[in-house]
Formats: structure tokens, C-alpha cells, sequence
């Protein structure tokens, strides 16, 4: 038994096959064309993945200082997708539903890194007020749906979002396009929201984007030992559904299949799952000792870090210079101090409302 | 016979709804093409098309969610569950998103939602489709919760639910679909904060809900004859409860009973005793008397089933003991 169990956390965590089986799936993608970008996409794709990266880093310094409490989950190593499929969208015109690692998302969708700090930091100007916290971002002036701490839950309320674009169109005869991207984990595609969402979603032809972010751990969970079949995308066949697998370290390969499900679902063709493979370069929060994962793991996709690609494929491509990409990383830290400062700056929510919002009324 | 049917009272206000306003739309099981499982819908589906009467797959927890989503993006849904047992699967989302999401948005959504179906005890039905969830839901804050229990309020009440910009839990109750009472004329509706005073009375206050005012009625009438004059309230409002109207009536009669069907442990009457002993503590002559279900799950057995939940007659026994010797017991 002993055995057994060690031979197994080998396999979870050292075993160099788990590695060529990572690499196998990277290196066999199913379709894999691209998005073709210019010099000002370029630029805009790193300017949000820089921004997306140095924030996160900048919490956990705030986190480790005192400065925000509570469960905090950073998304470095996943920038590419949140900036691959949000960067591809709409903003404040399609819609965004995230879970508790969401604060790229919002930045991403538009929110001011300084409401996303002071959210962070518990102030009234946050963008859910102070009210919400790390894992409660919301904005519905950015259309961002929202932060949803409990497993799988937000998958519905994006699939809302979805229906009242068709209702639109249909029901009321408007000019509705908008579609709705839910990002979510692995270890979400093993709770029943996901299913009975897919369901649905293929059955009336909502436009939604499942966005998988399959980093490969839920906590302590590898992927390998929660889920029989370990190739989330190809499930989308059993609800009839077009499903893709993405490089997800590879923001151009990740734009590009956004970019085919959103064009299918404003032509009103339906859903689309989205597996993106990516790993996260933090532990699940700020509060996990990040024990199971093996250096070997570790080092194998720090090698393959979405910044540093994208920042090889512009400059390699000449349609940017080093030197620039190195000032939009200075204008970005100042950004990201800003809205420290801001955030430090900024007022408490005001003890006489504390039960604001509670009711439409008030 | 004259009059209009309590599951059609419903289907009036909801078609009225949907005709004034085309962002009210209707989701659930069996919603559309068969009609409701109590055909509340009758018929809507043919009138409004399968995508404002949408029938879904067995999904409470899903499709409950796609209404929260539905209503923050601008839309104002009905949820039917087939049986408001079957909630229970839907929990999270009416907890997590339905109740809190106003507030950890630091008010970005509003979340205009009706979230409606048959409850309580019906005719051996049971332990699963007997539930009375508005006691599990009572402790979930920022919803609405409102039970009723005639046509007539049963129509005002749904009109002013789905007009009503936050989420309302609304409890129809599988035995009452059939009670025929002819409606006010024209568009009316009724406050889903304010408790139904049904009849005057100067002895004792009877507080209680849905099918148990009818229960009530009867033990009224008994103690009528008896010289006993009830003052008997409908809490129509489970959450918020209308303390004024309640707290009038105790200051008037100095005594009370709070019939309900729910359990006892952890029921709606356990919190509204709590609220009365903390309002009207000063005004009672006697203790505060709760009447309940019993703490099971509910019987199969006929004869069980009707030991579980309260009788008129022991309304009546409870209200002449308290009248006669101050308490019960
Ligand atoms: C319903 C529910 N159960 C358990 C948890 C605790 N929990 C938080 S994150 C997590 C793992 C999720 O993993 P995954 O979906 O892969 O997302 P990731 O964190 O890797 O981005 C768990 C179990 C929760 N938040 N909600
Ligand atoms: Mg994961």
C-alpha cells in the first residue's frame, strides 16, 4: 500500500512522463492556427499581459506587508488567457464571468487597476465598494459579472448573460450580439454546473465561450487523480458542442481560438469549450505552502512563460523593439503604483452603511 | 361557478406581467409546452414563445443561476420550481448569488427575480414533496420571502413580486391551487411587506401562513361559538415580517398563538416568537404559543401525516387554555 502510494505522488508530481505527456498535448495541439496581429494589437496584448502579471506580483508583496487579508488567489503564468480571449472580445459590450482568481480578468475587461486595488484593500472605492473582496470583483459599467468564490457557480450566471443575448434577439427582436466568456479551473469541469451549463448552452445555441483554465492542480488535487477523462475539451463532443485545446502559455494561439468561437457565437452557431493548457507559477493562494508540485513540474513551464513568448514572437517578428516592450513595463509599474497609492489613500466604507446594498433600493 | 381558480389567479397576474412588461420571461420545468406542473403557465407558451416561457432540462441549480445571470444583465425571470423542494439543488445559487450578489457587488447588479412554486404538506405526498423550505431560505439575507393563500392575494401578491427589483422567494402551496374566489376587477396588486389582517378580534391574535390560515379560519369560527373573539393575521410576508401590523394586534389583545407548518425547530414561528419577545414583551399576558409540525419528515401514512401538522382543533384547545389559565399546560 505504501508503495502503491508513493509510486502514486511520484506520478502526480516527479515523474518526468507526466512532463512528455504535458509536452505531447502542447506539441499535438488539434488546431492551432494563430491569430494574426499588427504592430498596435501586439503592443496592446503585452502592455495587458505586463499589467496582469506585475499587479498580481504587487498583492503579493501588499498581501505579505498587511495590506490585504482574506483568501488570495494570483493568476501568474495564465496572463495569456485572460488577455487572449478578453483582448479578442468586446469590452463593455460582450460579457465576463470569473471565479475567485480574478483579478486579471477584471483588469483585462477594463476595470482601473486602482478600483481592483482599493477593492483589494477593502476601500469604498473598490470596485465592488470594499463590500466584496479578492474573490468578489464586480463591474457593471465593465461588464464584468463577477468574482464567484464557490466552485462552478458563476458558470450559470454567464450562461444568463448568454441567454439574455439570444432573448434579445429573439424574443425582442434587438440588435443583441454580445457574448458572454466564463473562465473557470480544472478541477470546476468535475462539478455539475459545468455539465448541466454545457447542456444547456449547445441546446439553445447561446453565445458563451467556456474558457478552461486547466493549470493542471485544484489546490492539492492534481488534474490526473480528480478526473477520468484528463482531455476536458473533447467532452464538448458529448453535448455536440465545438470544443478546441489551446496552448494557454501562447497568447496569439489563444486569441486565435477565441476569435473562431466568438465569430460562431455572434453568428448565432452556439457555445464553444475552450481547454486551455497553462499552469499557475504561485501556490492556489497566498496562504498555501505550494508543497505537492515538483521543481521538475515547475521548472517546465517556467520555461514557457506566456510574457516571455509573446515578448520573443514580437520582437522576433520586428513589429516591436526590445526598448519599447522595456518602457511599456516602466509605465506599467508606475500604473501598478499608482494604484497602490490610490488605494492606500482612499477612504474606509462608512460604518453608517453597512447594510447599503442589500436591497435594489438603497 | 363564478370566480377565478387559485393556480389561475397566479397564471392572470403572471400573463398580465408578462403582456406589460416583455423582459418578464418564465423558466423551469414543464414551464412551457405542458404548462406548469399546477398549470400556472397554461398556455403563456403558445402566447409568448419558447424563449420567454422556456422550458429547461432537470437543472435546479443551473438554470436558477441562469436567472441570476439573466436578471443581472437586464432581464426580470420567474423561476418555477417544479416543487419548491427541489430548490434544495439550487441552494448556492439562491443563497450565494441571488441573495448576496447585490451586496458583494457593492450594488454593480440588482438581481429582479421571482423564484416561485408548490410547497408545504399536501396529501401524502411524502417526506421529500411535503418540505416547507421558507424556514431553510429564512436565514438567506437580501431576499424576499412571501406565502399566499388565497386568489385573490395570490394574484396581487405575483404582480407586485415581479415587479419588485429584488429577489422573491414566493410559496404557493400544493393544497390551495384550487380555492375559487372572485377577483377585484382590473390591475391590482398587493404589498409583499404588509400581513393580511383577515379578521378583527379583541381576545387573542392568531398569527399565521398559507394553508394554515384556512385551518385557522375553522378554529376562529369554533371559538366564535365558544365567545372567544380571534383577531387572526395572514403574515403574508415571511421575511421581512410587518411587526407593526403584528405588534398593534398583541397590544391590542395581550395574547398570541403562531400557527405555522413548518417544523419547530429552526421554523418561521421560532424567529417571529423571538421578535415578538423582543418587541411586545411588555404587552403579553401570557407567554407567546407556538403551534408547529412536528420535527419528522412527513409520514406517508394518512393518519401519521395528520398528527404531523396542526388540526384546528388544537388551535382551539390552545387558545382556550391561554384565555382560560394563561398558558398552555
Ligand atoms: C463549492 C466549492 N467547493 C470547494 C471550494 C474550495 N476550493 C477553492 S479553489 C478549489 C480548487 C479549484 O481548482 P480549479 O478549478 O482547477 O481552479 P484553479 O484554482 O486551479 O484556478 C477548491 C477545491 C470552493 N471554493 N467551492
Ligand atoms: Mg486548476
Amino acid at each position: 500500500m505504501n508503495k502503491v502510494m508513493s509510486n502514486n505522488q511520484d506520478k502526480t508530481s516527479q515523474d518526468p512522463i507526466q512532463h512528455r505527456e504535458h509536452a505531447d498535448r502542447l506539441s499535438n495541439l488539434a488546431n492551432t492556427k494563430p491569430a494574426e496581429i499588427n504592430r498596435e494589437i501586439g503592443l496592446n496584448l503585452f502592455k495587458d499581459m505586463t499589467l496582469g502579471r506585475r499587479f498580481e506580483d504587487k498583492c503579493a508583496e501588499m498581501y505579505y506587508r498587511g495590506k490585504m487579508f482574506g483568501f488570495v488567489h494570483l493568476y501568474n503564468g495564465q496572463e495569456a488567457i485572460s488577455t487572449g480571449v478578453i483582448g479578442a472580445m468586446k469590452r463593455k459590450h460582450d460579457w465576463f464571468c470569473s471565479t475567485y482568481r480574478d483579478h486579471v480578468h477584471a483588469l483585462s475587461a477594463g476595470v482601473p487597476a486602482k478600483e481592483v486595488m482599493s477593492e483589494l484593500f477593502g476601500k469604498e472605492t473598490g470596485c465592488s465598494k470594499g463590500r466584496g473582496g479578492s474573490m468578489h470583483l464586480f463591474s457593471k459599467e465593465h461588464h464584468l459579472l463577477g468574482g464567484y468564490a464557490f466552485i462552478g457557480e458563476g458558470i450559470p450566471v454567464a450562461l444568463g448573460a448568454a441567454f439574455t443575448s439570444k432573448y434579445r434577439r429573439e424574443a425582442l427582436k434587438e440588435n443583441s450580439d454580445s457574448v458572454t466568456a466564463a473562465f473557470f479551473g480544472d478541477g470546476t469541469c468535475n462539478i455539475g454546473q459545468f455539465y448541466e451549463c454545457l447542456n444547456m448552452a449547445q441546446l439553445w445555441k447561446l453565445p458563451i465561450i467556456f474558457v478552461v483554465e486547466n493549470n493542471k492542480w485544484a489546490i492539492g488535487m492534481a488534474h490526473d487523480r480528480a478526473t477520468s477523462e484528463t482531455e476536458i475539451w473533447r467532452k464538448a463532443s458529448a453535448f455536440g458542442m465545438s470544443g478546441e485545446e489551446v496552448d494557454g502559455m501562447d497568447v496569439l494561439a489563444v486569441r486565435g481560438a477565441a476569435q473562431r468561437a466568438i465569430e460562431r457565437a455572434r453568428a448565432g452557431e452556439g457555445p464553444t469549450l475552450i481547454e486551455c493548457l497553462t499552469y499557475r507559477f504561485r501556490g492556489h493562494s497566498l496562504a498555501d505552502p505550494d508543497e505537492l508540485r515538483s521543481e521538475k513540474e515547475k521548472e517546465f513551464w517556467a520555461k514557457r512563460d506566456p510574457l516571455k513568448k509573446l515578448k520573443n514572437d514580437l520582437t522576433n517578428s520586428g513589429l516591436v523593439t526590445d526598448e519599447e516592450l522595456k518602457n511599456i513595463e516602466k509605465e506599467i509599474d508606475l500604473e501598478v503604483n499608482d494604484a497602490v497609492e490610490f488605494a492606500l489613500n482612499a477612504p474606509e466604507p462608512d460604518p453608517s452603511e453597512l447594510t447599503k446594498y442589500i436591497w435594489a433600493e438603497n | 361557478m363564478k370566480g377565478t381558480l387559485l393556480f389561475n389567479a397566479l397564471r392572470e397576474a403572471i400573463d398580465e406581467e408578462m403582456y406589460r412588461d416583455p423582459l418578464v420571461c418564465v423558466m423551469g420545468e414543464d414551464v412551457g409546452q405542458y404548462g406548469g406542473s399546477y398549470k400556472v403557465t397554461k398556455d403563456l407558451y403558445e402566447k409568448y414563445g419558447e424563449f420567454r416561457v422556456l422550458d429547461t432540462p432537470i437543472a435546479e441549480n443551473s438554470f436558477t443561476g441562469m436567472a441570476v445571470g439573466a436578471a443581472m444583465t437586464g432581464l426580470r425571470p420567474i423561476v418555477e420550481g417544479m416543487n419548491m423542494g427541489f430548490l434544495l439543488l439550487a441552494f448556492n445559487q439562491i443563497s450565494n448569488n441571488m441573495g448576496m450578489l447585490r451586496y458583494t457587488s457593492g450594488g454593480n447588479f440588482t438581481i429582479p427575480t421571482v423564484v416561485r412554486g408548490p410547497g408545504g404538506v399536501g396529501r401524502q405526498l411524502g417526506a421529500e414533496h411535503s418540505q416547507r423550505l421558507e424556514a431553510y431560505f429564512h436565514a438567506v439575507p437580501g431576499i424576499k420571502i412571501v406565502a399566499c393563500s388565497t386568489p385573490t392575494n395570490a394574484k396581487g401578491l405575483m404582480k407586485a413580486a415581479i415587479r419588485d427589483n429584488n429577489p422573491v422567494l414566493f410559496f404557493e402551496h400544493v393544497l390551495l391551487y384550487n380555492l375559487t374566489e372572485e377577483l377585484p376587477k382590473g390591475d391590482y396588486v398587493c404589498a409583499l411587506d404588509q400581513a393580511d389582517l383577515v379578521k378583527q378580534g379583541s381576545d387573542i391574535t392568531i398569527l399565521t401562513y398559507s394553508r394554515m390560515r384556512h385551518h385557522c379560519l375553522k378554529a376562529v369560527e369554533l371559538l366564535e361559538g365558544k365567545g372567544i373573539e380571534v383577531e387572526l393575521i395572514d403574515l403574508i410576508s415571511l421575511k421581512p415580517f410587518d411587526m407593526e401590523t403584528i405588534s398593534k394586534s398583541i397590544r391590542k389583545t395581550h395574547r398570541v398563538i403562531i400557527v405555522e407548518e413548518c417544523m419547530k425547530t429552526g421554523g418561521i414561528a421560532a424567529e417571529l416568537m423571538s421578535l415578538i419577545t423582543e418587541n411586545c414583551f411588555d404587552d403579553l399576558d401570557s407567554p407567546p404559543v407556538r403551534l408547529s409540525s412536528q420535527d419528522i419528515p412527513t409520514p406517508y401514512n394518512g393518519n401519521l401525516e395528520n398528527l404531523t401538522i396542526i388540526q384546528p382543533h388544537q388551535i382551539v384547545d390552545a387558545a382556550e387554555k391561554i384565555i382560560n389559565n394563561g398558558g398552555v399546560d
